[in-house]
């Protein structure tokens, strides 16, 4: 069937935010979308809160609206754009639950809108735990035993009936929250009273435990004549029980026979045929591990993270099929474009093997619970292609950033054999790592299996990379070794390590292409990844398509993390295309499958490699480029510049001298001696001595973090002695190649600025200005463009020490500066000489495209060729507030106060006339619920008593109930401010626990002075804030700005939407 | 693998020389190297006997990770004249795991060769088409001109007398509701079951079986099988097909058993360059306007053009090059495919033509 007719005018509904279990993959999925729509010539409207991505660019829809994710926002935009039709399926589970209550609620129909990709009965069958069972049982596809529960004692009395392990599963909630396995009473009783309470339509389903049988995954497609294909099948490392974000993932299935494999296939075409999925689905499966059971776990009628990784790892463009399928055409129509002879209605073959390995966030939270189950933690994911296993994990092991290169992990060696015994049954991140310690120390392989139901498979696989590392250790590297080690992903500096021998005749990789069909048609994909065959399929490309044109290289960001997110994709994806733009030919260098960077028709080629040095090396040697960027890929791709300029190799942009500059500790206060800028005080220790002795001198509060680092990583606020001891213990734990920064504290307000520069004007598109003071970290701060609160005189020392800075490092390009404004002085906090998390909002608002006039200035233009002057970019008419969100539902134990290490996974964008009104779009978009009514806990240090009173003699105006602790109530009703006291979490009850319990609580003001330990007083009670989805402040500033908006009795129904294409 | 593993080389009739390593048995062996893309079920392709003559390179890297059972065979023994894979496994893992591949292949007398890259001689084959090669584990160097002569001189001949069955045999059902005749040339095993499966008492026949004799049957259904080699060269069995059609009985024909019967109602067949060989090819069922993935195995195909308009229609068309893949016959009760609707290894999606090759016979009844 081809195009509908009746489909003219489509609405995309967005995923919103980064969160745990909802990341960039929609920004893949909903990018290509859009395109695929547009290019068939349709109106397309998009709404989603997320600012850094690239479906929300202007080029990328007609009609774009960065609003709150709520219903009556979406009612709203349908009411103004009155589109035809609501694309359901490509914008994640946010996207999904959104169309599926307009449909419900008739609205859909009652505003003659059709919803496209899944509709209500395909969602409400895949999603609702009953109907879906009752559905698998009609196509007779087996289910867990299960019950849908709505009360814990139902759930308790189900499990007796099943028995114990079993599994608790929240509908309709996001990577799992709230899920867990209860292997007591007790704990079903707990899991069941938050999964409960988390889940919108308050379900759980009970389920028998099956952990240890296999996992195995299959995406699959279906159009309207009912033609169905699969496009993947992938098995996880981790047996059923660690939630398939979290584990580690092989495509294609690696110890199915052909029988299991065409069964489980089978299943998964029934069932998407039977859930009329138009589009895409994801299947996933438990696998008896010694009998042809099994049973389907979880369905998904959408594109999903395993679709997006299916899709890079198969080539085959899931996200574009499935919008073009959702608009009526059927698959047979379709065209494989990775050949561009086949058609798409047919099933990738592979000729390697995929790995993934996620990336989880607990280097920073180090107090976070590291157990793995059916609740996601990681915050984002690397893949890595090989010609065989050992080197497809080999490379993404070293992709993750872990400061590994081989599967050893420095922290494991010094335990004992019966400690690494007891380690191998925890199912924790770090499980890979033991068990192949393990492995190297000679323990059973079917002990390691029976322990972990880990396949045998894989043990042996990993026993053979522990056998490699004693053979590299043995006798003379011969150059045939040397060969076998580089097939099983060694990396050249690694083989000198374990060998002792220099490394005679190294060996660049040779590249083989992504093609879908195994080699069976020649493809026009510039898609490649590296080995060490003797063919190279990347230099006869080469051959084949030479344009003439200078070739530049483009290094992505690696894995989303905290700290380094999709903006950095979001910036490499925009530099490609102005290179592009610009006459040149844009090679992506990048590791992470969840990107649009990482699409094989976004730069004119992409090796989906690590970025590591010896990596990077092999690619630019069969590449020759002409030039190299690195300031688009964050701290990933800064890391690579030393090594390049080492190599020779041209660096477009802001030298490699000059990140050094910036990010050495001497060299920098020497450069703000000479422009006579001011920065806190400070200096750089070793030890925990000369720590304290530093801070004596500085008086506290300090600044303590390491240098090089990125999202404020190990970065802690120190207000006495004992917190530099806790702090420098953790720190010294790892041997320090880098020393410690320590600085003087300044509680002032917060400043930042991107800036494009020439080397010799600039342009600043705007100052932000941040809610929360100095102390938080600015990815952790609500900020407000334009600035709100400076004057005149210290804007204007902005814009100066901006413009020093940047012609004293010659910044050619983007520099992001922060500055603390104290007592009236403008300090310098930071330089950072590359793009930042700032850079898409900024654009977006101000209209200034930074990354295509900074990679155009990199090529040789001038800032004077733009048009747009110099200086301070005049003020929009809009104000755009950037609210931060958090993941801390999903991470147990971690503390939630906000301080300079940053925390969050992600941020939405509030734009509207005035700031109060950007600020209620950001913090509704952000989850807020913005009750006007209701209860408030206050809890607060000592330093903070004082202020704290106006903010609470506010809510209690507002007609709130106010709550404190002993301390914090005393002080308040000195002041006037009628407050109930409340007993401290470890008190008797009733205490704060058991009110936050009661629900008469709507916002808790906690801070604390006391460490960030699970233990701590002030960290248990914002958890339990987290568990009952209370929102849970803890800067004073967040609370003010909250208030603001709360005083104004105003809805956001009362705020006009923003259509952003018309700024 | 313990110990320095022994040099194997791949000779092609181009001349070039690919190093590896010896694995499954040693020696010598020339074919025709075709490639298969099916990334499972290798020992399903190692026990078809439409490979006989053939040296068989899995693109699929990694072979054997499952290991081989007693049950995943299409026939009592391996028919590739040479195997060549990227990397065996030698811990193999899975619940029915009876033996290692290169076991497997010393036992079968199966010459392979490892640690080659199978992309590049995929490519290679797919530009230049099929050619004939050698596997040896001798020194190719000294005799290559001798060895080129003989791979040059290689063709598959009276393939299908070598694989089909000595003498007839019966395998019944347990509803015993159809009488078929398998006219064997070089059947897949999940043919047969799949029949039995439906209720068919099947009698296996040699493919050279007399018209006569099958008749003689009195058959409810004539089944034509798959099997090796070009199907121009079974002149006689293509004789005799002409007479089963004339007779009016169902028949349901698969691969080789699809070109033949074409042959025999006139159509003509021709070498495709390098075959489809794999478990993901489109295949469009234009009776029912749908596409469905099949698994494939044929170097040959039927010419749609050849085929007389009164005599038969294409009822399949094969998406990615549109060749022929089923023909619907108007003179008789048959219809044919050039797929493997029996899968083993490959998608199960098409098994509904034994369905309606079982309505046929309801039908005919």
């Amino acid at each position: 069937m081809p195009k509908r007719s009746d489909i003219k005018k489509v609405l995309v509904i967005g995923s919103g935010p980064i969160v745990i279990g909802q990341a960039a993959e929609f920004d893949y999925a909903g990018t290509q979308a859009c395109r695929a729509l547009k290019s068939e010539g349709l109106e397309v409207v998009l709404i989603n809160s997320n600012p850094a991505t690239i479906m929300t660019d202007k080029a990328m829809a007609d009609k774009i609206y960065v609003e709150p994710l709520t219903l009556d926002v979406v009612k709203r935009i349908i009411k103004i754009e009155k589109p035809d039709s609501v694309l359901s399926t490509l914008g994640g589970q946010t996207g999904l639950t959104l169309s599926m209550q307009l449909a419900e609620e008739g609205f859909l129909e009652e505003n003659g809108v059709k919803l496209l990709g899944a509709n209500p009965t395909t969602i409400h069958k895949a999603e609702d735990r009953q109907a879906f069972k009752d559905t698998m049982i009609e196509i007779g596809e087996p289910v867990i035993p299960s019950k849908v529960e709505t009360t814990v004692e139902g759930s308790l009395a189900f499990a007796e009936e099943i028995g114990y392990p079993v599994i608790v599963r929240p509908a309709f909630t996001l990577g799992g929250s709230g899920g867990g396995i209860a292997y007591t009473k007790e704990e079903l009783s707990e899991i069941a009273t938050n999964g409960l309470r988390l889940s919108p339509i308050t379900q759980v389903l009970i389920e028998k435990c099956i952990s240890g049988w296999k996992e195995i995954e299959f995406e699959v497609m279906r159009d309207s004549k009912d033609n169905v294909i699969t496009i993947c099948s992938m098995e996880n490392f981790d047996p059923v029980g660690v939630h398939t974000g979290d584990s580690i993932v092989v495509a294609p299935a690696q110890t199915l026979a052909d029988k299991e494999y065409q069964m489980l296939r089978t299943a998964s075409l029934n069932i998407i045929s039977a859930l009329k999925v138009e589009g895409g689905c994801n299947c996933q499966f438990a696998m008896h591990p010694t009998t042809f059971d099994y049973a389907v776990i979880e369905v998904n009628p959408r594109v999903s993270r395993s679709s997006a990784l299916a899709s890079k790892a198969t080539g085959y463009p899931i996200a574009k099929v499935a919008s073009k399928i959702a608009i009526g055409y059927t698959l047979d129509e379709i065209k494989n474009e990775v050949t561009g002879k086949t058609c798409a209605c047919f099933e990738p073959a592979l000729d390697y093997i995929v790995a993934k390995f996620p990336k989880w966030p607990f280097d920073k939270f180090v107090y976070a619970k590291r157990t793995l189950g059916t609740q996601m933690k990681a915050t984002g994911e690397v893949m890595a292609i090989g010609t065989s296993f050992e080197q497809a994990i080999m490379k993404a092991v070293r992709s993750i950033e872990l400061g590994l290169d081989t599967l050893n992990l420095p922290k494991l060696a010094h335990k004992t054999d019966a400690e690494i015994a007891e380690l191998v049954s925890h199912c924790d991140d770090e499980r890979m790592f033991v068990v192949f310690e393990a492995i190297k120390r000679g323990m059973d392989i079917d002990w390691i299996h029976e322990t972990t139901m880990i396949d045998n498979w894989f043990l042996y696989k990993l026993k053979k990379l522990a056998d490699e590392e004693q053979t590299l250790a043995e006798g003379e590297l011969t150059e045939e070794k040397y060969l076998k080690a580089k097939h099983m992903g060694f990396l050249d500096k690694t083989i000198e390590r374990l060998s002792g021998q220099k490394v005679l005749k190294p060996r660049y990789a040779s590249y083989k292409m992504v093609d879908t069909c195994a080699a069976e048609f020649s493809a026009e994909t510039p898609y490649f990844y590296s080995t060490y065959d003797d063919e190279n399929e990347a230099a006869e490309f080469l051959q084949e398509h030479q344009t003439g044109k200078k070739k530049v290289l483009v290094f992505g960001s690696g894995p989303i993390r905290i700290g380094q997110g999709i903006e950095f994709d979001y910036c490499s994806v925009h530099c490609v295309w102005s290179l592009k733009e610009a006459g040149y030919e844009a090679i992506i260098v990048n590791n992470n499958p969840e990107t649009v960077s990482t699409d094989f028709d976004t730069s004119d080629r992409l090796y989906f490699d690590p970025l590591t040095p010896e990596d990077v090396r092999s690619i630019i040697e069969t590449e020759k480029p002409w030039a190299v960027v690195v300031q688009f890929g964050g701290q990933t791709a800064i890391k690579l510049t030393k090594y390049l300029k080492d190599m020779g190799v041209r660096i477009l942009g802001t030298s490699a001298d000059s990140i050094d500059a910036a990010e050495d500790r001497e060299r920098f206060d020497e450069l703000l001696e000479r422009c006579r800028i001011p920065r806190p005080r400070g200096t750089t220790v070793f030890t925990t001595e000369e720590a304290a002795e530093a801070a004596r001198k500085l008086g506290y509060p300090v600044l303590l973090r390491p240098s090089y680092v990125l999202g404020g990583q190990n970065m802690i606020i120190a207000y006495g002695e004992k917190d530099v001891l806790e702090y420098m213990d953790i720190i010294t734990a790892t041997k320090l190649e880098n020393p410690v920064l320590i600085d003087k504290y300044m509680m002032g307000t917060e400043v930042e600025v991107d800036a494009i520069c020439d080397g010799e004007n600039f342009l600043i598109p705007g100052i932000m200005e941040h809610i929360e003071r100095a102390g938080v970290h600015s990815g952790d701060s609500i900020s407000v463009y334009p600035c709100q609160h400076l004057s005149k005189r210290i804007k204007n020392t902005i814009i100066d020490y901006t413009g020093k800075l940047a012609r004293e490092l010659k910044v050619i390009g983007l520099v992001n500066v922060q500055y603390v404004v104290y007592n009236d002085m403008v300090y310098v906090i930071e330089v950072n000489p590359r793009s930042s998390r700032t850079v898409p909002y900024i654009s977006k608002v101000t209209g200034v495209s930074m990354v295509d006039m900074a990679t155009q200035i990199m090529l040789g233009k001038k800032l004077t060729d733009f048009g747009l002057g110099t200086g301070l970019y005049p003020e929009a008419d809009y104000v755009a507030v950037k609210v931060p969100v958090f993941s801390f539902e999903k991470l147990h134990d971690v503390d939630t106060h906000l301080g300079p290490e940053m925390k969050s996974t992600g941020e939405v964008l509030g734009i509207a006339k005035t700031f109060e009104h950007a600020l209620l779009k950001g913090l509704v978009a952000a989850g807020y619920n913005m009750k006007n009514r209701g209860g408030v806990l206050f809890s607060v240090r000592d330093s903070d008593k004082e202020e704290v009173i106006s903010v609470a003699d506010r809510f209690a105006k507002l007609g709130f109930d106010i709550y404190a602790t002993a301390g914090t109530a005393l002080k308040l009703n000195q002041n006037m401010v009628a407050a109930n006291s409340v007993h401290k979490a470890g008190e008797e009850k009733p205490n704060v626990i058991t009110l936050l319990e009661s629900g008469k609580i709507d916002y808790v003001m906690s801070t604390s002075s006391k460490g960030r330990k699970p233990q701590a007083e002030s960290v248990k009670l914002c958890r339990k804030a987290v568990e009952r989805s209370i929102a849970c402040l803890t800067s004073i500033d967040t609370a003010r700005a909250l208030l603001d908006c709360l005083e104004m009795e105003s809805s956001i129904n009362d705020v006009d939407l923003v259509d952003i294409t018309k700024i | 693998m313990t110990g320095t593993p022994k040099k194997a080389f791949i000779l092609l009739a181009d001349g070039s020389v690919i190093e590896g390593e010896s694995f499954g048995a040693e020696g010598t062996t020339i074919g025709e190297i075709v490639f298969a893309t099916g990334m499972t079920g290798y020992q399903e392709m190692l026990t078809d006997p439409s490979y006989y003559g053939q040296i068989l390179t899995q693109t699929y890297p990694l072979i054997g990770n499952y290991g081989i059972n007693s049950f995943d065979s299409e026939s009592g023994k391996s028919w590739v004249k040479g195997y060549i894979v990227r990397e065996w496994c030698d811990e193999p893992s899975n619940f029915r795991c009876e033996n290692g591949i290169n076991n497997f292949l010393k036992e079968q007398n199966v010459i392979g060769i490892c640690g080659i890259d199978t992309r590049a001689l995929t490519r290679k084959i797919r530009e230049s088409g099929v050619m004939n090669g050698m596997i040896t584990t001798e020194d190719v160097i000294a005799k290559k001109d001798e060895y080129l002569t003989q791979i040059k001189e290689y063709v598959i001949a009276d393939a299908v007398n070598h694989v089909t069955c000595e003498k007839p045999f019966e395998a019944v059902s347990e509803q015993h509701d159809y009488k078929v005749v398998m006219m064997d040339f070089g059947y897949k095993a999940n043919i047969l079951k799949s029949l039995q499966k439906r209720g068919c008492d099947v009698t296996v026949v040699p493919g050279g079986t007399k018209a006569s004799e099958i008749l003689a049957k009195k058959p409810d259904g004539i089944m034509l099988t798959n099997g090796p080699g070009d199907p121009a060269e079974n002149v006689e069995i293509i004789e005799n097909l002409k007479e089963l059609v004339k007779s009016g009985v169902p028949i349901f024909g698969i691969c080789l058993g699809h070109q033949l019967l074409a042959l025999a109602q006139g159509a003509k067949t021709s070498k495709l360059k390098y075959g489809h060989r794999g478990g993901n090819q489109p295949v469009k069922d234009l009776l029912k306007d749908r596409t469905y993935i099949t698994s494939q195995n044929h170097g040959y195909a039927v010419l749609s053009d050849t085929l007389n308009p009164e005599i038969g229609t294409v009822s399949h068309i094969n998406v990615n090059d549109n060749t022929c893949e089923g023909v619907l016959y108007k003179n008789t009760r048959a219809f044919t495919v050039q797929f493997h609707p029996e899968a083993s290894a490959g998608p199960m999606d098409t098994a509904y033509l034994f369905d309606r090759f079982i309505d046929l016979m309801k039908e005919a009844k």
